[in-house]
């Protein structure tokens, strides 16, 4: 009978005998996605709330993403439970002292004020399908559906009036007001989860949730940037074949708007950047100078055994060589999204780090642990706690993205630029 | 409202307040004070004793039904070897689930150290086992209340309740708690609370030769453990993250982690 944990975990010198990595790839996946989702709604609330104009078209397309994101997000912490058909005991008898006792409220809770935001931003939209396609004679099953769909969705509301609009344009606001500290609220309690672990010498830190919120703004920021790059190119490539002069948008128009939003959002980006290193490396220094009894494990962790993977490939690939490229100017959408690709890197990186570095030392202060991520699934185990499964949870938000986009366009060129 | 029906509005208001929290503790012993409770176990670790046998790992294993080649276990026993030249040396092969069979000390990794006996400052076992502590950080993270404190100090998992998220088992800085490799919930050492209750005493108290391993009530002022933690100088393990454990050692070593 050999241990599930072994499969992945190597010990090294004096570990106590219970220790693995409990915590794998899937709980590294869990602050990421909240980071995102946190990140994308901050983004989409700049327009929304204080009005920078600059970001409208910006601002739906997050908002949208975020959604998308908010759904996956609570999937890795179902995937790495022992017994995932239990998960509405969080729900039947939440015991109120535990961090992870409250995910399920406030992420239902944050969810249901983004829904509400979206609701409104598309209701316009969806009144209009709606009234549109039950005019229309002999539809089709996919009319059907989308007729189906767009009728449960408007909830009966068909005024679409000055003053209903009007309406809708405040509770927008009123939302993203509300949203924003919700956001920060959802990530920082997930750094929470992590912070207030007495037991774990790396985690232990007041600051855990701050680096969090910073980071995940980050992140959200730069996914929301790379997808909405990577969409505005295949949207180039559709325009380019239309060959037609009269087609609306042309390609000069999509680039123009592109590097327009792109140029606006990094400056953004570049900003809560500064703030997420600068935290980052105050924790750092406050720990080697304070130097408490656990600083001699966590420096040979830190300085020795994840030396690549903290200042390599966090702190070099993923911070400075970006934050340099972003800062160059004359940014073009090529070096924008090589950028963007790394500091997502280094986001997942620093999770990576926080996560699997903070179990790769014993409780015994004497001894190691090596996380081996497992690649070739021998069992279903090992492929949600390994490769495979941390790719599922990846790619879920980008195809729930483009299911959603059918029904809430993000671009809407004529109206918003 | 004029002062005197203030005065009878409070009076009353107290007194149902009172007899509410009067019945509160009737029908809630749990909400009874500490003091009321006639029993705490507590447990005694004598490490001087221990000669590292591992009887109790094996005992414990067969009677919690902790399958015994797996490499989990819910108390295991650690070796101590200090050099001349102040190096420390430590471990814990397979639990000691058959003893410490060899001297060569286990690095991990499939890497093992020979130490010359005349090299050797001092060499000791300590076993280790749950601390079932006053604040248990384990019991306060559990997300769905699985695990619990009982009115005797005992820290309790239950194996319907939890969804195995693992957050007890970081919570535990001394490293106790482990998933049950076949029902996949977390799982503990619990004093044997099937035995104690029954008068019985736990499985690794029972197997140990040597007396190394005892079981007491705090509360009974008579009993042998708790005049030894009353009268002698004991020690608990990591008291510096706040838990109070109550498991005490008599002879742990600056060394010891």
């Amino acid at each position: 009978m050999t241990v599930l944990e072994e499969a992945w975990t190597l010990k090294e010198l004096f570990v106590y005998p219970n220790e693995y990595i409990y915590w794998s790839i899937q709980i590294v996946m869990y602050p990421f996605m909240t980071g995102l989702v946190a990140g994308a709604f901050v983004l989409s609330s700049l327009y929304h709330l204080f009005g920078i104009k600059q970001l409208k078209e910006m601002a739906h397309f997050s908002l949208v993403f975020s959604f998308a994101l908010l759904v996956v997000a609570p999937m890795p912490l179902l995937f790495h439970l022992t017994r995932p058909e239990r998960n509405f005991y969080v729900f039947m008898t939440p015991h109120f002292s535990s961090a992870i006792a409250t995910f399920g409220i406030v992420i239902f809770i944050y969810g249901s004020i983004v829904a509400s935001e979206l609701w409104f931003l598309y209701r316009k939209h969806l009144v209009e399908g709606s009234l549109k396609l039950k005019s229309q004679l002999n539809k089709s099953l996919a009319e059907k559906i989308r007729y189906f769909l767009f009728t449960i969705l408007t909830l009966g509301a068909y005024d679409v009036g000055k003053i209903a609009l009007e309406k809708d344009h405040r509770a927008v606001k009123i939302l993203a007001g509300i949203g924003v500290p919700v956001a920060c609220f959802l990530h920082g309690y997930a750094g929470f989860i992590f912070g207030s672990v007495k037991a774990n010498a790396l985690w232990m830190t007041p600051l855990m949730p701050v680096i969090f919120i910073m980071s995940a703004i980050v992140s959200g920021v730069a996914l929301c940037m790379l997808t909405y790059i990577i969409t505005m190119e295949i949207r180039k490539l559709l325009a380019s074949r239309k060959k037609s002069p009269l087609a609306h948008p042309t390609m000069e128009e999509i680039r123009g708007v592109e590097v327009f939003e792109m140029k606006i959002t990094s400056k953004y980006l570049i900003f809560f950047m500064v703030f997420s290193i600068s935290l980052e490396l105050l924790d750092l220094v406050f720990r080697g100078y304070t130097a408490v009894k656990s600083w001699d494990i966590l420096r040979n962790v830190i300085y020795g055994k994840d030396f690549i993977n903290i200042f390599i490939f966090q702190y070099t690939l993923g911070n400075l060589v970006p934050f340099v490229l972003l800062l160059i100017p004359g940014l073009t959408i090529k070096r924008a999204l090589f950028s963007l690709i790394l500091v997502l890197f280094g986001v997942f990186m620093m999770r990576w780090n926080v996560v699997i570095g903070g179990q790769s030392f014993s409780l015994t202060f004497a001894g190691y642990m090596h996380y081996a991520l497992p690649i070739i699934p021998r069992d279903l185990q090992t492929f949600k706690e390994g490769l495979g499964g941390a790719l599922l949870i990846g790619a879920m938000p980008f195809i729930l993205f483009w299911v959603l986009s059918k029904i809430f366009p993000v671009f809407n060129l004529k109206e918003t630029h | 409202m004029n002062r005197r029906d203030f005065l009878k509005f409070a009076l009353r208001g107290s007194a149902a307040l009172a007899l509410a929290k009067g019945l509160d503790e009737i029908f809630q012993p749990a909400a009874l004070p500490a003091s009321w409770q006639p029993v705490r176990w507590v447990f005694l670790v004598d490490t001087y004793k221990c000669i590292g046998c591992g009887f109790c790992v094996k005992a414990c294993k067969l009677e919690n039904e902790i399958p015994f080649e797996a490499n989990v276990s819910r108390t295991w026993v650690e070796r101590y070897v200090v050099t001349k030249e102040g190096k420390v040396f430590a471990d814990t092969p397979q639990e000691a689930r058959n003893g410490f069979i060899t001297d060569r000390v286990d690095l991990g990794k499939d890497r093992y150290r020979d130490i010359p006996k005349e090299k050797i400052d001092k060499a000791f076992f300590v076993p280790k086992l749950c601390n079932q502590c006053e604040k248990p950080p384990c019991v306060q993270v559990c997300p769905v209340g699985a695990t619990y404190q009982t009115p005797d100090g005992v820290v309790l998992v239950d194996r319907q309740w939890c969804i195995g998220c693992g957050y007890c088992i970081m919570a535990c800085p001394y490293g106790m708690r482990f998933f049950h490799p076949v029902y996949h919930v977390a799982e503990k050492c619990n004093f044997c609370y099937h035995r104690i209750n029954k008068g019985m005493k736990p499985a690794c108290v029972s197997a140990c030769p040597m007396e190394a391993r005892k079981i007491g009530n705090l509360k009974e002022p008579e009993d042998p453990v708790t005049k030894i933690i009353r009268t002698q100088r004991v020690e608990i393990h990591k008291g510096e993250y706040g838990t109070k454990p109550q498991v005490y050692y008599l002879g742990l070593s600056e060394e010891v982690r």
